[in-house]
């Protein structure tokens, strides 16, 4: 096996999962856990469900399969991989990695049984817990990211229960894809693959071929989702793979928050993903996607971390719609990712808000794309990126104005703020614009914070650290006043523990 | 005898290559008020940039005793603990942190560290808007991003209500004064002059004999070339202001 990708499945699960300098806890608890000595953590096991490393007709076949799949979803998958094949993967991003050996992944893997999981939290890696703790993670919560079995830890399924009850109630449908392919058919033939085609992409293509699982919601018309969706309320969705698909369908004048991820760090042992975010906004209709993305970076020395490359689009495909798309991106060692919106209905508005930082020597090539095509369709871009160690950070954006859209505006403003002397960040706006008339601003600023910035804070008692802390989260605030609320205030939290050791 | 809140001594610093004070003397004892004054250039910011611990600024010679122990050990953010505050001349803006959470972090960490009980969220603010209001200021300003947008009043307003909720030791003011017109120049010197009290001593670094109209120096040093060239009583800034410097620094001897 070839490249980083050979060690993906080896990638063992109890090493330590941030490499940042942890000051000694003053929390008892902790101390205690500390001093029964290292845990052993948990060992990936090889499931004998796990399909041999390898791509090919008869492995698409056999997912189906397995997943009692109709026979168009086959057809669908089957497409994708012949186009696929033809395919070369892109180059033209901003960032750097071995070659990638699409033969030496293993594409099916049964989700890992109850028995193989730690049992306690006193089976896992206390660098996790540490980390948990300073991200303010409730403890019941921690159990359940650091992937102890569920049962063995706290009823997970009664809440479950009363928050599908009250979805219910309300005619909302959340469920994994793969359900949806059973029980909603109809919706997902019609919708699946409109918004990203597996044409679209060499990675999309990959996706419609093996995509493994991922969230499937349906708002009806006129329906306001009674609660924020989170994969955190399906069940299993820790297990979703590297592969995740995801569609959103917001029908008329209907109204839907989804969130995805957690601020707690994500191990995982596949390398690559390739996930793909399809939502639709008819008539009227609302869809807020937020993310916090968390995967594990890769070690102060570049080794490691997963290979984060998503395709997320978004259609307002109905006049008056909005899709609105939050992201905090810190974790992965490499993100390929470019939340676009299609404005293809009169008077629709699309939004991208984002904060990506990268430290060590992670590589953030992100943006968005807007492309306007109805008549009066506004877009705002705020994208907000952080670079230390020896990190590159690139903002890539695409701004499109088609003949059609009469009365178009767009406004982007793009900052990059660095920290160090050795990281890198980049800019790539690309607007085209077929409209004479159309209104296009794009600001961009790169600024350091300042020793003075600093000086100031340090004057005023505060330590350099938390300083660095509060001057990014400032930096920052446009896009976290987007988020919920809660999550606003884990994503500052976050941002803090990132930044641990990266000053001076 | 007591030991003095602030004990400067054979002083030489500056920015890296120039030291910009050299061989100078000063000591404060607890609670007392001390102007130094001083034609342009002549080191006065420098020395409250090498008081606060300016991370450009180096000390070449000389030793700085605050409360007994040597501050130049001190990183700026210990300083700013053991209870030396300064206010800026221009203090910089720090965009996307409001003036009340940057406020807020400032009285956490000073507090912890002097070990003494987190205000509760309730008192903090009742605090913090009695002192905006004593200075002129309304609620809405916490809001704002520290120093952003502010006029050069309100810079030195903001400046003066952080000394007021962090009360330290000894406040070095560095030209507090400046930029304000005479209602505002009123309004923060009674403030400054409120703060005073056998707990803090005061350093203020001014051009002008206005400020200490309102707050009487106990003693008043003037600076030239880096170096205290005369010292005196409040006097001495009155005819400062009939005569201007150029009699002292002519000839720095005169005594």
């Amino acid at each position: 096996m070839k490249g980083r990708l050979g060690e993906c499945n080896r990638f063992s699960m109890n090493k330590p999962l941030d490499q940042t300098q942890v000051a000694a806890s003053s929390n008892p608890e902790l101390d205690e856990l500390l001093d029964r000595g290292y845990a052993p953590g948990f060992v990936t096991q090889i499931d004998s469900d796990t399909l041999a490393p390898g791509l090919s007709e008869e492995v698409v076949r056999f997912i189906s399969k397995k997943k009692n799949e109709p026979d168009w979803m086959l057809q669908k998958r089957l497409k994708a991989l012949g186009y696929w094949q033809k395919l070369e993967e892109p180059k033209w991003a901003h960032i750097r990695y071995d070659p990638i050996d699409y033969q030496a992944i293993s594409y099916y893997s049964a989700p890992s049984s109850q028995k193989d999981r730690p049992q306690s939290l006193d089976e896992v890696d206390p660098e996790l817990l540490k980390t948990y703790e300073k991200l303010g993670i409730p403890l019941h919560e921690r159990a359940r990211l650091a992937g102890v079995a569920v049962d063995a830890v706290f009823d997970s399924v009664s809440v479950a229960t009363t928050f599908k009850q009250q979805l219910a109630e309300a005619g909302v449908i959340f469920c994994s894809i793969s359900e949806a392919i059973q029980e909603h058919p109809d919706l997902v033939r019609k919708y699946l693959g409109s918004v990203v085609p597996y044409r679209d992409n060499f990675f999309a293509a990959l996706n419609a071929a093996v995509f493994s699982d991922g969230s499937f919601v349906y708002v009806p018309k006129g329906v306001r989702c009674p609660m924020e969706l989170s994969t955190y309320f399906r069940i299993n969705a820790a297990n979703t793979g590297q592969f995740e698909r995801t569609l959103i369908i917001a029908d008329e004048s209907s109204q839907v928050s989804y969130l995805e991820g957690c601020t707690a760090p994500m191990r995982d042992e596949n390398q690559l993903h390739a996930a793909v975010v399809e939502l639709v906004a008819l008539d009227s209709a609302k869809i807020k996607y937020s993310t916090v993305q968390n995967w594990y970076p890769g070690d102060e020395e570049g080794r490691g971390g997963i290979y984060n490359f998503v395709t997320k689009r978004g259609a307002c495909v109905g006049a008056g719609s909005k899709i609105s798309w939050t992201q905090v991106e810190t974790g992965s060692a490499i993100t390929w990712k470019y939340p676009s919106v299609i404005l293809r209905g009169d008077d629709s508005v699309g939004e991208f808000y984002s904060v990506a930082l990268t430290r060590h020597f992670q590589q953030a090539d992100t943006g968005t794309k807007m492309v306007h095509l109805g008549r009066n369709t506004r877009s705002t871009v705020v994208s907000k990126g952080i670079s230390a160690g020896r990190s590159q950070n690139t903002y890539r954006g695409r701004i499109r104005v088609s003949p059609t859209a009469a009365g178009a505006r767009n406004y982007t403003q793009c900052d990059s703020l660095l920290l160090g002397s050795q990281c890198g960040a980049h800019t790539f706006p690309y607007i085209e614009c077929g409209l004479p008339g159309a209104l296009i601003e794009h600001e961009a600023t790169t600024s350091k914070v300042s020793e003075q910035q600093l000086f100031l804070c340090q004057q005023r008692g505060i330590d350099p650290e938390q300083a660095v802390a509060m001057i990014v989260n400032g930096f920052c605030r446009e896009v976290f006043q987007e988020l919920p609320m809660e999550f606003a205030v884990e994503a500052g939290r976050l941002l803090a523990v990132s930044l641990e050791g990266a000053v001076g | 005898m007591t030991q003095p809140l602030l004990e400067i001594r054979k002083l030489s610093a500056g920015p890296q290559d120039k030291p910009v004070l050299c061989d100078l003397n000063l000591t404060i004892a607890a609670g007392e008020v001390h102007a130094v004054m001083g034609p342009n250039g002549s080191g006065k910011s420098t020395l409250a940039g090498v008081l606060a611990g300016r991370p450009d600024y180096k000390v070449n010679t000389g030793s700085i005793q605050f409360q007994g122990e040597d501050l130049l050990e001190l990183e700026p953010f210990e300083r700013a603990r053991k209870g030396l505050f300064l206010a800026f001349q221009y203090p910089i803006e720090i965009p996307g942190v409001s003036t009340m959470e940057f406020l807020k972090t400032a009285v956490e960490s000073v507090r912890t560290a002097r070990g003494e009980p987190p205000l509760s969220a309730v008192d903090f603010l009742k605090e913090a808007k009695a002192v905006a209001c004593e200075v002129g200021l309304s609620d809405e300003f916490f809001k704002r991003s520290v120093n952003e947008g502010f006029s050069g009043g309100e810079r030195k307003r903001s400046e003066i209500i952080q000394m007021a909720m962090l009360k330290p030791a000894l406040g070095v003011l560095d030209e507090i004064d400046s930029g304000l017109d005479i209602d505002a120049l009123q309004l923060l010197s009674k403030a400054v002059k409120a703060m005073h009290s056998a707990n803090c001593g005061l350093l203020l670094i001014t051009h002008y004999q206005r400020l200490l109209e309102y707050i009487t120096p106990d003693r008043v040093h003037v600076l030239a070339d880096g170096k205290i060239v005369k010292s005196g009583t409040h006097e001495l800034a009155l005819e400062l202001e009939k005569q201007g410097y150029g009699w002292l620094t002519d000839s720095p001897d005169s005594k």
